[in-house]
């Protein structure tokens, strides 16, 4: 047995609760590190490790798409972006992810 | 504007600093509780097993004043599992899932329920909560840390120590200039779950328990598809927590969405049984430092303490870490305390933290199991290989197939030998002996 299948993280993220702040608290500060090296060295994998599913490649701009709306707030991707092009920052008080279970 | 100053600001009311303003307010000093959440709880998560001997040594008594425990642990089971089935050990406490007193030795919690109520505790002992409030940066004068600047408006406040309860990946500690180099891949595992909603009467007939108490499963092997990590599934009042956590470096190398590897453990023929009927109440996900003691930061500084997740300090091999947390934030509470009597909050004077750690179990712990992140790093492979052979070991002996037992042995003895040749076996149990003497 394979222990996988078709899974849509949306259908998980619906059971989430966010107070969204107008503004990202997340930047890629580098976009051409993605483009140029992540792409062959490591395969942008910011894409498959966010449990959110908040990075996204876009292939048509060459560039990583973020929806920090989606973002809960775990913090892995402060380091498992090989190159520390991920500028996260905690979002303002009081916005972002509220767990009523955790 | 008066600069409003306070004996003790504490970043974080999680475990850690929960615990380190209760102690704090209850010694009369002036403490000031800053919580990013719009409650606290709102942004943390854990699998969640709390242990009741540390709650108690900062609430004594608390299980007599009404906290959200949601299940005794009464039963604990460790399965190695392969794709579709396990080798299972498990344990029934009897009496002894309390302590004498009648503290409860473990017991299940959900974090937002549980950390809301534990820091109302601060409050009443004094604390000033100021949630919905993120700290930006440490506030230096003269070399050392004199305070924080919040997000709001005018928000500095000013304090003799800063307590940083931050969490895992806290910026504040390298703000505060206890951690030179960041935090390592290989030194956070990624934890997903999902609260699954279940009646408390099937809890109980699936778990087989009584009323209040429940049931705790750690799942080694093929559930992490070859990184390093385990599942769990944990009974909780009204619905169970299922997740998976596995190192983060593993993860960028295997490339496999955490959301598809807890979609596996949900499938696994013996979890899904477990969760048939079930309604996912709720999807969450948080990093866990598993860097262990060679990962930590240092501890303390001139008018600042770290404790908890921010200071590395969790016990993976034993689940273990808001106790660790408790303590670490109790224990940098009596450090202040003593701290405000001499009226010196050097980090000469708060070097006391670093010694009542080196007294408590976190840092005998900590130091222990120094090696095993480490050797999690390298050896992903061992946690699915044993599992296989244990299963595949069970398995020959327990089909009965007209092959006289002797025989089996010696079948078992070959394929395990030639799946892991003798030097290979031995040379597993040096390491792992190694990493966890």
């Amino acid at each position: 047995m394979e222990l996988r299948g078709p899974v849509r993280v949306e259908e998980k993220l619906y059971t989430l609760r966010w107070k969204h702040d107008r503004t990202s608290h997340i930047a890629i500060t580098d976009p051409r590190t993605c483009a140029d090296r992540c792409g062959d060295e490591w395969r942008r994998p910011c894409t498959t490790f966010c449990p959110a599913k908040v990075y996204e490649w876009d292939p048509e701009q060459a560039r990583i798409v973020v929806a920090y709306e989606n973002c809960v707030e775990c913090t892995t991707c402060l380091v498992g972006c090989p190159y520390r092009v991920i500028d996260w920052r905690p979002p303002r008080g009081g916005f972002g992810i509220q767990y009523r279970y955790g | 504007m008066e600069v409003e100053k306070f004996d003790a600001v504490v970043v974080g009311a999680g475990p850690a600093g929960a615990a380190a303003a209760t102690t704090m307010a209850r010694a009369g000093l002036s403490v000031v509780l800053v919580e990013r959440g719009e409650y606290p709880g709102a942004k943390n998560v854990m699998g969640g097993v709390l242990y009741g001997r540390m709650a108690a040594e900062v609430v004594p008594e608390f299980w007599t004043q009404g906290a959200p425990m949601e299940r005794v642990v009464v039963e604990e089971r460790l399965w190695l599992a392969t794709d579709d089935g396990a080798v299972s050990v498990s344990h029934r406490s009897g009496k002894g899932a309390y302590h004498p007193d009648g503290c409860p030795n473990a017991f299940t919690v959900l974090r937002a329920k549980w950390d809301r109520w534990f820091a109302q505790k601060a409050e009443e002992a004094g604390a000033l909560l100021v949630p919905g409030t993120t700290v930006e940066d440490v506030l230096w004068q003269d070399g050392r840390v004199v305070g924080v600047r919040t997000g709001r408006e005018e928000g500095d406040l000013y304090a003799d120590v800063v307590v940083l309860c931050d969490g895992v990946n806290s910026a504040l500690v390298q703000r505060a200039r206890l951690r030179d180099h960041p935090v390592e891949p290989h030194h956070l595992a990624l934890g997903v779950k999902e609260v699954v909603g279940l009646p408390p009467e099937v809890i109980e007939a699936r778990f087989n328990v009584e009323r209040g108490q429940g049931v705790t499963i750690e799942i080694y092997g093929a559930v992490t598809r070859g990184m390093s990590g385990y599942g769990f599934l944990y009974t909780n009042h009204d619905s169970v927590s299922v997740g998976v956590g596995v190192l983060v470096s593993h993860l960028m190398r295997t490339r496999i969405p955490p959301y598809e590897l807890l979609e596996g453990l949900k499938q696994h023929p013996l979890i899904r049984p477990l969760l048939a009927g079930g309604e996912t109440l709720e999807y969450s996900a948080h990093a866990i430092p598993e860097g262990g003691w060679r990962a930590m930061p240092k501890l303390y500084g001139d008018g600042v303490l770290v404790a908890g997740d921010a200071a590395m300090m969790v016990n993976g091999l034993h689940r273990e870490g808001s106790n660790l947390a408790m303590t670490a934030g109790r224990l940098a509470g009596e450090a202040v305390v003593e701290a405000k009597r001499r009226g010196d909050f050097s980090a000469r004077t708060l070097s006391l933290y670093a010694a009542k750690l080196e007294e408590s179990f976190v840092l005998k712990d900590l130091r222990k199991y120094r090696d095993l992140p480490e050797l999690a790093e390298r050896r992903p492979d061992l946690f699915g290989a044993y599992a296989e052979l244990a299963n595949l070991m069970v398995h020959e002996m327990l089909t009965v197939d007209g092959v006289p037992k002797r025989d089996k042995q010696r079948r078992i003895w070959r394929e395990v030998t030639r799946r892991k040749p003798l030097w290979n076996l031995a040379r597993d149990l040096y390491e792992v002996w190694r990493a966890i003497r």
